[in-house]
């Protein structure tokens, strides 16, 4: 057993459903007790969509256990069949059936429908809404992709691919499909599929025409595209296009499987030229972390150290099954990646590390506003505010020019902070006035005067400042004030002193500014 | 779907049918929302899947972030396996937990599907927890499972299992009254002020806000349900041997007075003391409620089953505000408990108890309503329909019990209708 506060990943078969949702006339028929149809409000409350998941549950109850719950699973196919006619059915258990042991695929088997019915094996004690997802599609891709020679390219000079991945409830797919399919037209090639997203059975089966596939996010669309490569020789991208220069990598990935040369795209972005332009000087050195799904935090890291001029200093991840790519990218930056779904720990990690930034998921949102540090969400767990009414892309040029503000503003509002504090004698700016940007809720304590008593890390403070030096201390910029008081405390300890005066202060800046 | 409906019965009236087929309800672990807002010094640790926590994180508001008083102890391929002793993880999680809010004196362990169904013993467990932690923490249990309970369930649930802990009562002492069912602390305030108007200065409410403010029960004590859903709480309180006062339920200027004046002649209140301990309320809900009257007057109202509060609803709607009553569904009927609102609905109303929910959406489509209560999976599919919907839950976190709040309530109802005409306009 595992005490969970929040999660960051809901059960597989809430994967299940992102991938159903996702096709236009594919139905799932869960094994579910009542009650789990909760994932419905999912879709209609946080996506808005304007149409249930087509997703019919068994909803048994406590007294059906007595009785015959394989048989309301059969009835439920069987009239899910009647009244949706779709053009392929998944079925498959939630933790609770799983435990009965009814074979969702062997019951929906027997009955003979007209249409392919894919069973889903989902490990709910084991595995997450990724993973599950991920499965989901892979065996959707299987069960509907029929066996056939590998003819491609028949048309020489017109390449065509594949977009794999993007699912609903995914963060900004809606949006990163539309540029990356601008961006692969003016490669030239053209898109064949987009799947699982707007996709239907009849269109899952056209995937093996591709010359290739685009997997834009390997949490959900890695597992299908190596079965296809495996089974058709459809050969797939590895980098994702999200910032500037994974965009461009990719752009030089598609070039060697189209064969027709592409010009760099980044270099005239406007994001490119913002974080060049002076303004954006004091972005140098930012010191931030960064914690998501696999392919948004790495992505992030890659834009905030080439693309930004930021120093990371943690990045990690929730999503296990991606440890070592994440592992590998925490390396090339000379850090220990954190890999864990107990947002605790990262909590407890912000906490010790004190970035200036936080690029993290709604929870990390949440940390770093009680710590009083500024942030920016990067990846899922999905929230009503990841679908924006308007196109706010994350993936290509535009999601380039997306991100650049998106993580910018919030340092922005910080710096006006300084400035207003450089008034601060001025009667109107009391020092202890919070953060305009912040709302106005009970003073929390700024992060420089100590991490919350919650999450205070283990390791105890044994120098302490003198009233002086803390006043002195004070007049440093908010924004560094964090990274002066670890400095100096550094400093101190590391000379055994266990006062620190003005003079150990100035000392310590002197000695860290090398 | 597998509609297994059970042939019409009647029941007073009413055209009663029973349903069976997908329910679109929450399990009784989404009580949990509310009651850890409600004892606040209770904490609510659920034994269930990943599900459990999903389930708790997407309905409390879409993700709250002040750190709550709930958790879930998420069950692996270990325990399952046997290969972890139960007793030994929950022993571990407790203390953890323990550790991290020290403030807890009552702690619950919250039955889940996965729990029920692998037949976890959580009262064994709570005891030999209890002896442990004892005297600082109490720990109780009792079942939020989907294959047992509907939503407010978990509720009845909770508080039937916090019954027998409650002390006895002198067998001597003036009778008192106890207020059964979460409500608003303002709601409870309001209707303290209006019992010691009229002489009744003896009133608890339960579930209590601290964990140790226990009121105390006996064959004297005469309860008052606010809430239709405490089926088995009334039980556990009637075992103990205290008597339930049979009333309507107090929403609405009409639902409030009846449910106080059941009260009133329980206690011998005078006519004339009750009058002067309630007019003013009532004549403030009644102004309140005819000022939102003429919007929704002659409007048609459809209901999805939800929280059992649907029949007091249906009464207020129609009674008060002038609404016609399409299909009035409920995830169960509890006749008794609901006697006096069932006789205070217009004869030859339709009622459903259980759900197919299909079969309903497609009567809804066909009775085209004016207004549609329904659930959060629902309402904006329906919406993009054209149907205009009040989110049940609303009805649930919202105070709308007692006078004060009588046009709260008809407002809720009359929203949705007035968003729909200014974003017409």
């Amino acid at each position: 057993m595992k005490l969970t506060l929040w999660t960051y990943e809901g059960p597989p078969h809430v994967g299940a459903m992102r991938v159903a949702a996702s096709l236009t006339d594919v139905h799932y028929v869960l094994h579910a007790p009542q009650g789990d149809t909760y994932a419905d409000l999912l879709f209609t409350m946080i996506e808005r969509t304007t149409q249930r998941p087509p997703v019919t549950y068994t909803t048994f109850q406590a007294r059906d256990l007595g009785g015959d719950t394989a048989e309301l699973f059969k009835d439920s196919v069987r009239s899910t069949y009647e009244r949706f006619k779709p053009a392929a059915m998944l079925v498959g258990a939630s933790c609770t059936a799983e435990l009965i042991q009814d074979d969702p695929g062997g019951l929906a088997r027997a009955l003979g429908l007209p249409i392919p019915v894919i069973p889903l094996e989902l490990p709910s004690y084991q595995r997450k809404e990724n993973w599950g997802a991920s499965e989901t599609f892979y065996q959707l891709v299987r069960g509907l992709c029929a066996p056939r020679p590998t003819t491609r390219m028949t048309k020489v000079g017109q390449p065509t691919c594949n977009i794999l991945g993007p699912t609903s409830l995914g963060f900004r797919h809606r949006d990163d499909v539309g540029e990356i399919r601008r961006l692969l037209e003016s490669a030239g090639a053209t898109v064949n599929v987009v799947a699982p997203l707007g996709a239907s059975a009849a269109d899952i089966a056209r995937l093996p025409d591709a010359d290739f596939n685009v997997v834009l996010y390997p949490e959900t669309g890695l597992q299908a595209a190596q079965w296809l490569h495996r089974t058709f020789g459809q050969p797939f991208t590895r980098t994702v296009p999200i910032g500037l220069g994974a965009t461009d990598a990719f752009l030089a990935e598609v070039a060697t499987l189209t064969g027709k040369a592409v010009e760099p795209t980044a270099a005239g972005s406007r994001a490119s030229w913002y974080a060049r332009s002076v303004d954006s000087t004091y972005l140098t050195g930012k010191r931030v972390f960064i914690f998501g799904d696999a392919t948004h935090a790495i992505a992030a890291a890659r834009i905030a150290t080439r693309e930004l001029g930021f120093s990371v200093v943690g990045l990690g991840t929730y999503a296990r099954e991606f440890a070592r790519e994440v592992r590998t990218a925490a390396g090339d930056l000379g850090l220990e990646a954190l890999i864990t779904d107990d947002y605790l720990e990262v909590e407890a990690k912000i906490t010790e590390l004190q970035p200036e930034l936080v690029l993290g998921t709604q929870m990390e949102r949440h940390v770093a506003k009680r710590l009083g540090i500024p942030c920016a969400v990067i990846s899922a767990p999905i929230h009503v505010q990841d679908f924006p009414a308007r196109y706010s892309p994350q993936a290509g040029l535009e999601g380039a020019n997306v991100i650049f503000d998106t993580w910018v503003h919030p340092l922005m509002m910080g710096l006006e902070e300084h400035l207003l504090g450089m008034f601060r004698e001025d009667f109107e700016f009391a020092d202890g006035a919070r953060p305009s940007h912040l709302p106005a809720a009970p003073a929390t304590k700024p992060i420089a005067a100590g991490p919350a008593p919650a999450a205070r890390p283990s390791a105890p403070i044994t120098v302490h400042w003198t009233d002086i030096a803390e006043k002195e201390l004070q007049k440093v910029p908010f924004f560094v004030r964090g990274k002066a008081r670890r400095n100096t405390e550094t400093f101190a300890k590391e000379r055994g002193l266990e006062t620190i005066t003005i003079e150990t202060l100035y000392d310590a800046k002197a000695h860290f500014a090398r | 779907m597998s509609a297994l409906t059970v042939e019409p019965a009647t029941c007073g009236s009413h055209n009663i049918r029973y349903e069976r087929g997908q329910r679109e309800v929450f399990c009784g672990l989404t009580s949990i929302v509310w009651l850890h807002r409600k004892i606040q010094d209770a904490f609510f640790l659920v034994v269930g899947s990943r599900t459990c926590a999903h389930l708790l994180q997407s309905a409390a508001g879409v993700m709250i972030f002040a750190e709550p008083r709930f958790a879930t102890a998420v069950i692996d391929d270990r325990d399952l396996a046997g290969l972890a002793d139960a007793d030994d993880e929950l022993d571990r999680v407790v203390t953890q937990l323990l550790a991290r809010r020290p403030e807890i004196r009552l702690l619950f362990l919250v039955g889940s599907c996965p729990s029920e169904v692998i037949k976890l013993d959580l009262s064994r467990a709570a005891q030999r927890l209890s002896r442990r932690l004892s005297p600082g923490v109490r720990v109780l249990n009792y079942s939020g499972s989907g294959i047992e309970t509907t939503f407010t369930e978990g509720e009845d649930n909770c508080l039937a299992a916090i019954v027998p802990t409650l002390p006895d009562a002198d067998r001597d002492v003036r009778p008192n009254l106890l207020v059964v069912g979460a409500l608003a602390d303002v709601v409870e305030d309001q209707m303290r002020r209006l019992f010691a108007g009229m002489g009744i200065d003896k009133v608890d409410f339960l579930p209590p806000r601290r964990a140790h403010a226990l009121p105390a029960i006996g064959p004297r004590t005469l309860f008052l349900l606010a809430q239709p859903f405490l089926a088995a709480t009334a039980k556990a309180l009637e075992q103990r041997g205290a008597r339930r006062i049979p009333a309507p339920f107090p929403l609405g200027a009409e639902g409030t007075t009846q449910w106080l004046q059941a009260a009133a002649h329980a206690f011998d209140i005078g006519s004339a003391r009750f009058a002067a301990a309630t007019s003013a309320g009532l004549r403030r809900a009644e102004q309140a409620v005819a000022a939102i009257r003429p919007k929704l007057e002659g409007k048609r109202v459809f209901f999805f089953p939800d929280s059992q509060l649907e029949i007091p609803l249906a009464r207020f709607l129609s009674r008060e505000l002038g609404m016609g009553l399409r299909e009035i569904g409920t995830p169960y009927l509890h006749r008794a408990l609901l006697a006096e609102d069932l006789a205070l609905l217009p004869p030859g109303s339709q009622l459903v108890e259980g759900q197919d929910v299909e079969a309903q959406l497609d009567r809804c489509r066909a009775a085209k309503p004016d207004v549609v209560v329904c659930g959060l999976g629902l309402a904006n599919p329906l919406e993009a329909e054209g149907f205009t919907t009040k989110w049940s839950i609303e009805l649930i976190f919202t105070p709308i019990q007692g006078y004060e709040q009588a046009g709260d309530l008809a407002e809720l109802f009359a929203r949705p209708l007035v968003r729909k005409t200014r974003l017409a306009a």
